[in-house]
Order: C-alpha cells, then sequence, then structure tokens
C-alpha cells in the first residue's frame, strides 16, 4: 500500500486541490452544476454564499461517504448519496436558524439548489466511493472552490453590467448614466448566464490548449 | 461481508433511515425554541422597520412595546374582536396568529390582526401581510399613516423566490418606492397599490415599480397588498 507512506501534501494531493480550478474544472469542463451556475449569478454576494455552502457541503459529504464508500450496498449507492446530501443539508440549515439566523436567511434560498447540485452527487458517485477520506476531503476542496472561481466570475459581469453595481454597491458613476449609459437588463436574465459561461470556456480553452478537442 | 446480498441491502437502508431520522428530529426538536425566539425578534425587527425605527433583532425586543401601543384583532365587518396593550401584546392573537392557515379560513371567522404604533407622536397603523408568490410564501408588514390612507412604509419577505429576481422584494430599493403612495383614489375608494411592469409614471400615487425579470413575484406581492389592505377597509371607516 503505497498510499500509507504518501505525506499529506503529496503532488498527487495538491494536485486533487488544483485540477478542479483549471483542467478539470466542474463548470467550464465537466459541465456540472450549471442550473445553480443561472440561477444564482445575478449577483455577487449570493454567488459566494453559494460557493461557501457547497465548499462545506461537498467537503463534509465527501468525507463520510469515503469512510463508508465500503460498506454502502452499490445498488442503493445514489439513495445513500442523496439521503447524505440531503441530511447534511438540512442539518446545517437548522443549526444556522438557530444560532445564525441572518445566514440562514440568506441560505434558506439555496438549500433546494444545494442538494440538487450534480457536481456534489457527481464527486460523490466518481470520487468519494473509491478514495480514502482524506484524498475526498482535498477533492471536494478542490472542485467546490473551482465551482466558486466560475460562479463569481459570472456574477462579476452579470452585476456590474446588469445592475452597474458590485455587492450592491453602485459602481458606475451616476455621470455615464446622465451621458445615456443604461445597466443592460438583459444581463439579469438566465440566458446571459449561459453566454458569460461560453465566454469564460472560450477565454479558458485559449490560454489552456490542453483542452481543445482535437476532432 | 457480501453487500450486494438483497438482506444487507434492506438492513443497510433500514439502519441508515433510523439514525439519519434521529439526528435531523433531534436537531430540529431541540433547536425549536432558539428558532422560535429568533423569528420573534425578526416579527418585531419587521413590524418596527415599517414605522421608521431601524433596530437590531435584540434591540427590537426591547423597545417593541416603546413603539407598538396596540395589537388589535378585528373581524371582517370591522368589529373590534381583542385588543392588548403592553407587553401583552406578544402574547395576543395579532402577534402569534398563524396567518398562512386563518388566511383559508371563511371571511366571516377571519381574524384580522393590526398593530398601532406610535412614533415621535405620530400614530401608524401596522398590517401584516400574507401570499403566495412564484414558488412559495411572501408575507410583510405594511404601515399607513394616521389618515390611514398614504403608506409610511413597507417591508416583504419570501421563503424562496429567485435569488436576484423575485427575491428583489426584500431589497431596500423596491420598498422605498412604496411610501408616501395612497390606498385610496381621490374619491375615497380602496384603489390599493401595484407594481407596473417597465416602471410606474413619476406623480403615480397607486403604482410602483415592479422588478425585471421577477414579473410573477412583483404582480403576486401587490395582490397580496391588495388582498390583505382591504379586509381593514371596514374597521378604518368605522374609526372615521
Amino acid at each position: 500500500m503505497s498510499e500509507e507512506k504518501e505525506g499529506l501534501f503529496s503532488k498527487k494531493n495538491r494536485q486533487l486541490l488544483v485540477n478542479p480550478l483549471d483542467d478539470n474544472n466542474p463548470i467550464t469542463v465537466q459541465v456540472l452544476g450549471i442550473c445553480s451556475a443561472l440561477a444564482i449569478t445575478v449577483k455577487l454576494e449570493p454567488a459566494i454564499v453559494m460557493s461557501l455552502s457547497v465548499l462545506f457541503v461537498l467537503s463534509a459529504g465527501n468525507v463520510i461517504i469515503s469512510l463508508m464508500r465500503n460498506i454502502i450496498p452499490s445498488r442503493i449507492r445514489i439513495i445513500v448519496q442523496l439521503v447524505v446530501v440531503a441530511s447534511l443539508v438540512i442539518l446545517v440549515d437548522q443549526v444556522l436558524k438557530a444560532y445564525l439566523f441572518d445566514v440562514s436567511k440568506q441560505l434558506s434560498v439555496f438549500v433546494g439548489l444545494i442538494i440538487t447540485n450534480c457536481i456534489v452527487m457527481g464527486r460523490f458517485e466518481a470520487f468519494a466511493l473509491g478514495n480514502t477520506p482524506w484524498k475526498s476531503f482535498l477533492d471536494g476542496i478542490g472542485n467546490s472552490a473551482g465551482y466558486g472561481l466560475v460562479l463569481v466570475i459570472v456574477a462579476f459581469f452579470r452585476e456590474l453590467l446588469g445592475s452597474g453595481a458590485l455587492f450592491g454597491q453602485q459602481i458606475i458613476p451616476d455621470s455615464f448614466y446622465e451621458a445615456g449609459y443604461m445597466n443592460n437588463g438583459m444581463m439579469l436574465l438566465p440566458p446571459m448566464a449561459l453566454i458569460v459561461v461560453g465566454i469564460v470556456i472560450w477565454v479558458q480553452r485559449a490560454r489552456n490548449t490542453n483542452l481543445v478537442e482535437t476532432n | 461481508m457480501d453487500t450486494n446480498k438483497n438482506s444487507y441491502t434492506f438492513i443497510f437502508a433500514l439502519v441508515m433511515v433510523i439514525i439519519v431520522a434521529f439526528t435531523l428530529s433531534f436537531a430540529a426538536t431541540s433547536l425549536k425554541p432558539l428558532q422560535d425566539a429568533n423569528l420573534k425578534q425578526e416579527k418585531m425587527q419587521n413590524i418596527l422597520k415599517t414605522v421608521g425605527v431601524n433596530l437590531s433583532r435584540e434591540e427590537a425586543q426591547i423597545q417593541f412595546t416603546n413603539y407598538v401601543k396596540k395589537g388589535i384583532v378585528i373581524d371582517n365587518k370591522g368589529n373590534l374582536v381583542e385588543e392588548k396593550q403592553g407587553n401583552e401584546i406578544e402574547k395576543g392573537i395579532a402577534f402569534t396568529l398563524n396567518m398562512k392557515s386563518e388566511w383559508k379560513r371563511k371571511p366571516e371567522i377571519q381574524k384580522i390582526p393590526l398593530f398601532v404604533a406610535e412614533v415621535e407622536g405620530k400614530t401608524f397603523y401596522v398590517i401584516p401581510l400574507n401570499g403566495m408568490g412564484m414558488w412559495s410564501d411572501i408575507w410583510g408588514n405594511v404601515a399607513l399613516e394616521s389618515d390611514k390612507n398614504t403608506i409610511a412604509g413597507v417591508n416583504f419577505d419570501h421563503a424562496s423566490e429567485t435569488s436576484g429576481l423575485g427575491a428583489e422584494i426584500t431589497t431596500d430599493w423596491f420598498q422605498k418606492d412604496w411610501k408616501g403612495k395612497k390606498i385610496m383614489s381621490e374619491s375615497g375608494e380602496f384603489a390599493s397599490v401595484v407594481t407596473v411592469k417597465g416602471g410606474a409614471k413619476d406623480g403615480d400615487n397607486h403604482g410602483v415599480d415592479a422588478i425585471s425579470g421577477g414579473t410573477v413575484t412583483s404582480t403576486a406581492t401587490s395582490d397580496m397588498f391588495s388582498n390583505r389592505v382591504k379586509l381593514y377597509m371596514p374597521y378604518f371607516n368605522k374609526l372615521k
């Protein structure tokens, strides 16, 4: 077993953290989690809250699934995964409602979105079921960071061009509006999120030619 | 151990469900008192916000009775059913009523809650609102000035409207537009306030800007507003 001797942050383990940021990004390369990327990127703040929630749920869920990987009956593994993610999310929501009420108000909208996020189920199925808890934890952090990165980029452009603001603060000066500048209402609607994600994918592949399909 | 056996699968599922059910119900029941306390504080905070008193949640609970003088319940003919004052308000029907289930009862037996607040010598009537948004419940409060016509302030909240679109009903820009609007027409009829797609015209006393991309929630908000506020007309007419 070479795993035993492997350092906590060996090269292979670092890859688990870094790869999903670019080469194996869950949104732009694996094309997972698109629905939530459309739904909550109208403004920066909810996008960041969502990224942090996914970070928690995915890394904790990955560890739990990985710990149970040898005892989960393979025929009901998807159901087990769903139960783990759903109960984690509900548990977190309950605790927040009691102790961090204001955060829970922000988060309440995302509860359903986190449970149905295909990245969470995708990582449970593809990684945590076959790897050790520590690796699964790193994989969870890496993938949710990759997801969050794209979310923040998309939300940045949508809020800036759609509302003329960032984090709810007006950025585009009043003099622009007086000179005839108008916010692009289209940016607030889901189609523009797809187009922005498309542009992100384009820029990423122009820079990182390994990702370009050869056929 | 053969994890593919039917019996193993069944036992695994059973054990898992029991553990999860126990954990979740334990969390839900043990945290309930804290959650309820938060909701109560938030309700007080929201009521005070509509009359222009902005306080933190904790502060709102302490100061609540300094501003809110009466919690009353009326029926649909405008008769007074219950009136509570001071520290009794938070125990009274007006404050504890579950509006969602009340709202489904027959109009003749519905209890209609109202709060009377006083801020810097001015009287305000605060009407709690409750309705259905695009996905789930929406609710809020509206404060009317002592003429029972001009809106002094509103706040809206929601359970699961779309973030950035329908959920914008909770934002200041949407809510501050309602301030100063009138619920009665020039001739004294109930005219309500509606959200206008594309933006309300300047000087329109009964229209506010709707939310781009959030038309369903915007309309639901103004429907909720008119459905609830019109119930108070018999009572307000009697006060005149």
